[in-house]
């Protein structure tokens, strides 16, 4: 490989990696802009973020969408581990398969479709729309992620290990909690990440079951948007942007850690 | 084997699980299904389907959504495959993999909310196309800017099963395809394209799909324009409150997305292990 070739390859990874990133610095850049508009930089202030901490609404959101992520990631964390402990239990072949395909059928529906469907399961079984069917919701579509983290890490977990505690005379709970899930920690922890992001995220799922009284963050993000430029929402996403990094930078470290000395790792966080 | 026994017979802890597949994987489908039998005004009809059928604007709307939905997925596959290709030779590939994928942990909205802004009247788009000459022309609301900012957002989904499948690709293959003196061109048509196929038909599978039902992105950056599946689907439900067209709308945006799982099913066992790695 020449040097010259390196260097073409390298700037295109630049230039793809420059145009993901710009529309996101340049959110961030007009968060700090005088003015009311994304086109000339007026000069520096902090105004939309005094007004964003002002904004008690938005506020109120804010936590709210944040405990609908917590509460929902913990939940489809708990129930997707079990549900990938079971799937791995499962003898034969056919019934492993038909599980997965199932596990797998919210993976790949469209937003849409999730949102839709789960209007009119909500609607038929009369539960409110509010706090209550968001909730639901994203416990439903974090699910399968949780167990798809999960199960590789279970698969890998060698036949032995669980032999030996077995016969040192470990009985199912304990084999369970101090053999298998200190095993498939990462797998976990990446699996309760995932669900987090996917809960942060959502927008069209949300946007169908919300109702009128309860509203996430993408959703105001989306009604806000729709009456057109308002600086404030730069300021949000400059939080936004903060707090991604944060779980990034967090995840990242987390999983070179627990790549290094797993064991160590899995002990350390149980705490 | 003696482990398995243990552990199966106690499945109490199965339960909360199974409960979720029946509650909300089949029985919402189910009863999305069942709603497309119903008019607004909840009388049991095929009247939904045969307006779908007979109605050239249905047809057109369903052309139309699979139509912009192709040119978006081969737009992120010209990007993304070059991309994970090169980021494969990296010295951190882990590094880089992860600095492409960090945008989609942004907030899906807010990046549309800055392409609003930069496609703007007097945005930095225009302000750069006035700038080298061209002037300014309005971008914000076409069918240009809504496939821009669909593959924007799609890229990193594209990537990564890529650069996974191509990871994977024993680089000896490769090497002895050149060694046999094969070209540059015939070692990636006939070797490594062939070898990184799963991965490819991931990435489709995981970029065609939603670009069918994109439905905010039509009405923040389309301008309504360009009206998707999703589009029409979330028009049914939450403004008209025609759940049953809506639902038969929903069934056939299904059958498409079963239709696309099977033309790209092909080694799919091998690129899941790579995504969820």
């Amino acid at each position: 490989m020449s040097l010259r070739n390196f260097k073409w390859r390298n700037l295109y990874l630049w230039l793809v990696f420059i145009v993901l990133y710009a529309p996101i610095i340049f959110l961030i850049v007009y968060s700090f802009s005088k003015g009311d508009t994304m086109n000339n930089f007026h000069g520096f202030t902090w105004s939309h973020y005094q007004d964003l901490f002002a904004d008690s609404r938005l506020i109120a959101i804010f936590l709210d969408t944040l405990l609908v992520a917590l509460l929902s990631s913990i939940l489809a964390t708990v129930i997707g581990t079990l549900g990938a402990l079971g799937i791995n239990n499962t003898t034969k072949a056919i019934t492993k398969n038909t599980l997965l395909s199932l596990n797998n059928i919210l993976m790949v529906s469209p937003d849409v479709i999730i949102g839709a469907s789960f209007l009119i399961f909500f609607t038929a079984l009369k539960i409110p729309l509010g706090f209550g069917s968001v909730l639901l919701s994203h416990i439903a579509f974090s699910i399968p992620i949780v167990v798809l983290m999960v199960l590789p890490k279970i698969q890998e977990m060698s036949s032995s290990l669980l032999d030996a505690a077995a016969d040192l005379g470990a009985n199912n709970w304990q084999l369970l909690s101090q053999v298998i899930v200190p095993y498939i920690m990462p797998g976990i922890f990446s699996g309760f990440f995932m669900a987090l992001t996917y809960s942060l995220d959502d927008f069209a799922v949300t946007f169908f079951v919300t109702g009128n009284g309860f509203t996430t963050l993408s959703v105001e993000i989306y009604s806000r948007a729709r009456q057109g430029i308002n600086l404030e929402i730069n300021a949000l996403s400059g939080l936004m942007f903060l707090m991604a990094l944060i779980l990034v930078v967090g995840y990242y470290f987390i999983n070179q850690y627990s790549r290094k000395h797993r064991r160590t790792a899995t002990r350390g966080r149980r705490k | 084997m003696q482990r398995k026994q243990r552990l199966s017979r106690n499945t109490a802890y199965f339960i909360p699980y199974m409960l979720w597949i029946l509650l909300f994987v089949i029985a919402p489908v189910l009863l999305l299904i069942y709603q497309s039998f119903f008019n607004i005004d909840g009388q049991f009809t095929f009247a939904n389907y045969q307006t779908y059928f007979s109605s050239n604007t249905y047809l057109m709307m369903t052309l139309n959504s699979v139509w912009y939905a192709f040119l978006i997925t081969l737009a992120t596959l010209l990007i993304s495959y070059p991309t994970a290709y090169v980021l494969n030779e990296t010295k951190y590939p882990q590094l880089w993999l992860l600095l492409i994928i960090m945008p989609t942990w942004i907030n899906l909205l807010l990046k549309a909310y800055a392409f609003i802004g930069i496609f703007s009247q007097s945005g930095i788009a225009n302000q750069f196309l006035s700038f080298i000459g061209i002037g300014p022309q309005q971008l914000l609301f076409t069918n240009f800017s809504f496939i821009f900012v669909a593959a924007y957002i799609q890229i990193p989904f594209m990537v990564l099963p890529i650069y996974n499948s191509i990871s994977e690709l024993n680089p000896s293959y490769v090497n002895a395809s050149r060694d046999l003196g094969a070209t540059n061109w015939q070692t990636f048509s006939r070797v490594i394209f062939p070898l990184t196929l799963p991965g490819v038909k991931a990435g489709i599978q995981a970029v065609f799909i939603p670009s069918l039902s994109l439905f905010m992105l039509t009405r923040l950056i389309g301008g309504n324009k360009v009206i998707t599946l999703g589009t029409a689907i979330e028009e049914h439900f939450l403004t008209t409150m025609n759940w049953g067209m809506g639902s038969t709308i929903g069934v056939v945006l299904i059958i498409a997305m079963v239709i696309i799982m099977m033309l790209t099913s092909g080694g799919k066992r091998r690129t899941r292990k790579g995504m969820t790695k």
